[in-house]
């Protein structure tokens, strides 16, 4: 792991409270991180979690009541003169004025740097070459949005805070902008983004963290996160008696019906228990109708850690 | 197929005169852009112009017309682009959290604001070679000393942008849309722009000449008509406006 004090973020027991002291639950809530340097890091969360919250912290807009902020070793509000060159803001919406031409806006923000990306270049990366010269306001939502990711890469920052950068986008611009990412991390760019997208996570992240109301209740690799386990689902009809069925498998496994007829075993699978699960659905008459192993995702952990209720 | 990007981390600010320089053109380039606001910063202007300067519709009191109705034309243009137009956009780049990307970059909040003056100064150069050039054409003959000209338009343009700034940073961007035309409007009447103030009643009249559109184009007219040197109550009438102003708006101004 990273050494206290060399982590692009690093965040302790930070609270922000909006309102009045002593209201409303406080957005963040003794929330402490660590986004290692040159890594991906991946804030996940239902809404409301806190994670626009936290990111806005990072990057200086706001201040939080208590705990502390290190980005890339220096205070975000203090020593933001200092760390503005250096770090790459993408928004979660807005942020590039209507009536701006696209190539004119992200040259505006090129100027801004000593040593920018060439803005054409970076225009066609993102397969908006043909649209330099078109207001920002006639450009659709996703189009938008990868300007504004165009707007935070092009000073060439050693971290950039993508706040839900494919939020909206369509599948060829979801992978234009994954790949993106994958060339900042590979160029040796430290990235925090927040995302709803569970592939998103699983692909681009070297570090997972999880929040609900305001702290992290996981965090880990991706893989860490899902665990080795396996486990198997199928659909049959429904009302199997599942009792009998576990009866008849090793201890400590686990087996439910939801919603009906779709069943899902948590065990060791082994091919000794897939057999022993098949033999007994011959055994009562049972066809089984895609039969498959699989492993824990991340939206399983996801869901189980924040549970399946709605959020507003 | 795409080019390759050198995206390896090279970060480092401009130097702050380029970056303000470059912020100051995009926004020269937006509001010259701008159908509405070349309304009120060219068109207007220049219809009041030929409109009052080349008929006797209204009544301009004694003297030539359009030396009467230059030098408040050019107040009007001051306070179109200072003003109206500032508060306007600025508003909007406020509503649309442009403000405070603009903030995530090396531009830091004083070189932007440096930027936007620069940009309405320049905005104002072009609007007075037009209406010169226009009421040249019409028969103005500009007496006076062109510093004290200059000296005018600057402290005119420190009042209407101080307000302009203090519209936009604290009321919601369509608040600051009605509120700035409607401002435009009024003064444009009540102003002393086109309409002569000693028109009005005399104890509204010693009112009217304390506002500062009012104070620009009477100082303006003392210069360029009669060709008075550094006229005392309009410079002092439009000090204490742009103190005012650029105070409230650097104590009350909201970036988001």
């Amino acid at each position: 792991m990273t050494p206290p004090g060399d982590g692009a973020v690093e965040l302790h027991m930070l609270v922000k409270r909006y309102g009045a002291a002593g209201g409303a639950r406080p957005a963040v809530d003794g929330l402490s991180l660590t986004a290692a340097r040159g890594a991906v890091t991946s804030l996940l969360g239902p809404n409301g979690a806190g994670k626009t919250t936290t990111i806005e912290i990072c990057e200086g807009f706001r201040r939080a009541d208590s705990g502390t902020v290190r980005v890339l070793g220096l205070d975000p509000v203090a020593d933001a003169r200092a760390l503005r060159p250096r770090v790459g803001v993408m928004p979660q919406s807005g942020g590039v004025p209507g009536t701006a031409r696209a190539g004119e806006f992200l040259r505006l923000a090129a100027s801004f740097h000593a040593t920018p990306l060439d803005a054409s270049a970076l225009l066609e990366r993102l397969g908006l070459a043909g649209h330099a010269r078109v207001q920002v306001r006639r450009m659709s939502g996703g189009q938008q949005q990868r300007l504004s990711l165009a707007v935070a890469v092009v000073g060439r920052p050693e971290l950039v805070f993508l706040d839900e950068p494919t939020t909206g986008l369509d599948p060829q611009a979801r992978h234009a902008t994954w790949t993106l990412i994958e060339e900042l991390r590979a160029a040796g760019v430290s990235v925090v983004l927040t995302t709803h997208n569970m592939e998103e996570a699983e692909r681009l992240s070297d570090h997972v963290v999880i929040l609900d109301h305001g702290s992290v209740v996981a965090e880990g690799a991706p893989e860490k996160l899902t665990g080795a386990e396996r486990q198997l689902r199928f659909r049959a009809r429904p009302g199997l008696g599942l009792e009998e069925l576990l009866s008849a498998l090793p201890a400590g496994s686990a087996a439910k019906e939801s919603p009906a007829g779709h069943y899902l075993i948590e065990a060791d699978v082994r091919p000794e228990l897939l057999a022993t699960v098949t033999a007994w659905c011959a055994s009562h008459g049972v066809m089984t109708e895609d039969l498959r192993i699989e492993r824990r995702t991340l939206e399983d952990v996801f869901l189980e850690l924040t549970g399946r209720e709605l959020r507003s | 197929m795409t080019a390759p990007l050198d995206l390896s981390p090279a970060p480092g600010a401009a130097p702050l005169p380029r970056m303000i320089l470059s912020q100051a053109g995009f926004e020269v380039r937006a509001v010259l852009r701008n159908g509405e606001q070349l309304l009120l910063t060219l068109i207007i202007p220049v219809v009041l112009l030929v409109l009052f300067g080349a008929t006797s519709l209204l009544d301009l009191g004694p003297g030539r017309r359009i030396d009467f109705l230059a030098p408040g034309v050019l107040a009007l243009a001051v306070m179109s682009t200072a003003f109206t137009g500032q508060a306007i956009g600025t508003g909007f780049e406020r509503r649309y959290g442009v403000l405070k990307r603009l903030g995530a970059t090396p531009l830091p909040r004083g070189g932007l604001i440096a930027a936007k003056t620069l940009a309405v100064i320049a905005v104002e150069a072009v609007q007075a070679a037009v209406i010169c050039a226009v009421a040249l054409a019409l028969g103005w003959h500009p007496h006076g000393d062109p510093g004290s000209v200059i000296v005018l338009l600057l402290l005119g343009t420190a009042a209407f942008s101080g307000f302009g700034l203090l519209m936009a940073g604290t009321l919601r961007a369509e608040a600051t849309l009605a509120a700035a035309n409607l401002v435009y409007i009024l003064l444009l009447a009540a102003g002393g722009v086109v309409f002569p103030l000693d028109e009005f009643p005399s104890g509204v009249q010693g009112a009217l000449e304390l506002l500062p559109i009012a104070a620009l184009a009477e100082g303006l007219r003392d210069v360029l008509q009669d060709g008075a040197a550094l006229p005392g109550t309009p410079l002092l009438v439009l000090a204490v406006w742009a103190v005012a102003g650029l105070v409230l708006a650097g104590r009350f101004f909201k970036w988001e």
